[in-house]
């Protein structure tokens, strides 16, 4: 078990590796040097410019650059933003409660409602509920997302106004961050009326969020269910003459459920391209609208900083799917 | 499919005397059973119909301003009229003629990426598992670096150098697409490479070149047809993103993604503005999935959709 997990720990560090190659050459891949960025249009005199490049460290060779800009990073410093010159790390760190309790609800809500989707689908195969099932999982899968989300605040806010059109309180409340979760925080701070306030403004978000997941989660679960209700295992059970139900859950749907949990966890990648075009629809203060704003800003530090972090964070949530793959399947294990 | 060099493949003798069915004939039979797929292909068609006579089908030029007809409604609306049968946008475009031409955009960005990313990523695939060794190590780990990143954000970081644009935005879907088809296409040289037909051609003197491109490929393309047709919806998908995030296609380029980006202000008032390019969207991206999921089905029944 322990050479499997350090097996995989060594594979993904050329990874790493390679996702800060892939940072540093964006900002030096970039048309123009940040410190022509910097100056603007109007230009700036010679010696000026090459004062600042040597300021910057701009001026040696790249790959001293490279050695200096991975010592920064194992320091933790990101850089600081252009336009707020607040750090990177430091603003990734507080929006990013905000995008992880979105992705959260929004995972949360597409198991919830594709497992049973899918193992309803499976069950009932070639009925009704199963062309209903995969007609809407093709669909949702299909779904500019959004597009999707405009239509649920033309519905939902607009039309029935029975949830906020974005944000993630109502600005009435004044709720100190201690978490950076709005549900949790709102609840320590004790007051109802705010949680039920950030509940609402969660809703749609999660929905528009959740869909496509859902529909993958859906899709995954029928097929998986389907190959295993073949077994003979279910049949036996079901000659021993158990309730139907009890076959279903206990003995199928428990042993269909590890590539279900593979691509749960493969949807980590899915959600946080999502979550850029959800929080940007529903002005959602999370990492995604910060990210957008940094490129729209042309605020590289921010760019680079932010791209860095998720890829470190996909790495690390697909090395933990990996590593419970292997102890949920031995063969995983020892192949 | 499968057997293309295979020395047996001309050989099968047709049963009970009947002519064999032609090799499209059968392919033909297996994807006509499954009813999404052929829907899904009647769309496509009706798509490319749409793309290639776009200026004689739509209604209006696509840039046309009619300054007194702006927001008009769509034609089965209070007000509506058989001139702007999907009304009209803030400016007095006519939406219909505006969804006609992005019909050609949309496709055009699909078949131009699905193509950039289908040649690179066949070479780069036959090439890590033709070699083995530190290439196929090198390429596969650039790979998993590009996998590292979720898809929209390493196109949003294309952009982001290249700079935002329609031909932009292609080039950044087609980075994005890359891993798929070099994974697959290494996945499948490692299964054929070892076979017989293989090792016979080597036998017979074909050189690397040979084996790559003449022996092996076409025995792979199962997997890449499947992949190009679901690559066609996610670049479609992703443009469309990109071009409401103002990082694609710029206004005025009819561009569904763009369009919809530029009336969101409006979409109260007049919803419609917003509705049907997402529509477009939806149901082109549908009818190309579709086609993928029966074309799966028929080319080979024990590929598995990749869940990403």
């Amino acid at each position: 078990m322990l050479g499997f997990i350090l097996r995989r720990l060594a594979l993904i560090v050329p990874t790493f590796i390679g996702v800060t190659l892939l940072a540093f050459a964006l900002i030096h891949l970039i048309p123009g040097d940040p410190v022509e960025n910097i100056s603007g249009e109007r230009g700036m005199d010679p010696a000026r410019r090459a004062r600042l490049l040597h300021q910057f460290g701009l001026d040696r060779p790249l790959a001293v650059q490279y050695a200096g800009y991975v010592g920064q990073i194992l320091h933790g410093d990101l850089g600081s933003s252009l336009t707020t010159h607040d750090s990177v790390a430091h603003e990734f760190a507080t929006l990013f409660p905000a995008t992880v309790e979105l992705a959260t609800f929004a995972l949360l809500f597409a198991v919830v409602v594709g497992v049973p989707a899918g193992v309803l689908a499976a069950v009932k195969r070639n009925t009704f509920a199963d062309y209903a099932v995969m007609g809407v999982s093709l669909t949702g899968y299909s779904m500019p997302i959004f597009w999707w989300a405009l239509l649920l605040i033309l519905f939902f806010s607009v039309q029935l106004g029975w949830t906020p059109v974005s944000g993630r309180i109502a600005v009435e409340y004044d709720i100190p961050a201690v978490t950076g979760f709005m549900l949790v925080d709102t609840l320590r701070a004790g007051d109802m009326a705010a949680f039920r306030s950030a509940v609402s403004h969660l809703i749609l978000p999660t929905i528009a969020l959740g869909t496509i997941p859902l529909a993958v989660i859906a899709r995954m679960t029928r097929s998986a269910m389907l190959e295993v209700l073949r077994e003979d295992y279910v049949r036996a059970a079901r000659a021993r003459g158990l309730p139907r139900w009890r076959v279903i859950v206990v003995h199928a749907l428990r042993n269909a459920s590890i590539p279900v949990i593979t691509v749960v966890g493969l949807q980590v990648g899915l959600l946080l391209s999502g979550a850029i075009l959800t929080e940007t629809i529903f002005s959602w203060p999370g990492v995604g609208n910060w990210l957008i704003h940094g490129v729209q800003s042309r605020d590289y530090p921010v760019v680079q900083g932010g791209i860095l972090l998720i890829a470190a964070l996909v790495i690390s949530v697909n090395l933990v799917v990996d590593l419970l793959y292997g102890i949920a399947n031995p063969r995983i294990r020892h192949a | 499919m499968r057997e293309s060099s295979a020395p047996h493949s001309n050989s099968l003798p047709a049963a009970g005397g009947e002519r064999a069915p032609s090799r499209f004939g059968e392919f033909w039979r297996a994807y006509a059973q499954n009813r999404g797929a052929v829907v899904g292909l009647l769309i496509v068609g009706a798509l490319v119909a749409l793309a290639i006579g776009a200026d004689v089908i739509a209604p209006h030029p696509p840039h046309e301003q009619y300054r007194e007809f702006t927001l008009a409604p769509p034609v089965w609306h209070a007000g509506g009229s058989l001139r702007f049968i999907l009304g009209t946008d803030p400016v007095g475009r006519d939406i219909l003629s505006r969804l006609i031409h992005g019909t050609r955009l949309s496709l055009l960005i699909g078949a131009i990426s699905v193509a950039i990313s289908l040649t690179l990523g066949a070479v780069l695939g036959l090439v890590a598992g033709y070699f083995r060794g530190l290439v196929d190590t090198a390429i596969m780990r650039m790979m998993d670096v590009m996998l590292a990143l979720p898809s929209l954000l390493l196109a949003i970081a294309v952009v982001a150098i290249l700079g935002p644009g329609l031909v932009n935005a292609m080039y950044a879907i087609a980075i994005v697409l890359l891993p798929h088809y070099v994974r697959l296409t290494r996945a499948a040289v490692l299964a054929e490479a070892p076979r017989e037909y293989v090792t016979s051609s080597r036998i017979a003197g074909a050189g690397a070149l040979r084996l790559m491109f003449a022996t092996i490929l076409p025995n792979c393309a199962a997997p890449l047809i499947v992949q190009a047709t679901l690559g066609f919806s996610n670049a479609i998908l992703d443009a469309a993103a990109l071009g409401f995030l103002g990082l694609g296609a710029q206004p005025p380029t009819p561009e569904w993604g763009s369009m919809l980006a530029s009336a969101l202000e409006f979409i109260q008032r007049a919803p419609w503005v917003v509705t049907f390019p997402g529509l477009a969207i939806l149901v082109t991206v549908l009818a190309f999935n579709l086609m993928g999921d029966g074309l799966r089905d028929a080319l080979d029944p024990k590929l598995r959709r990749s869940t990403a």
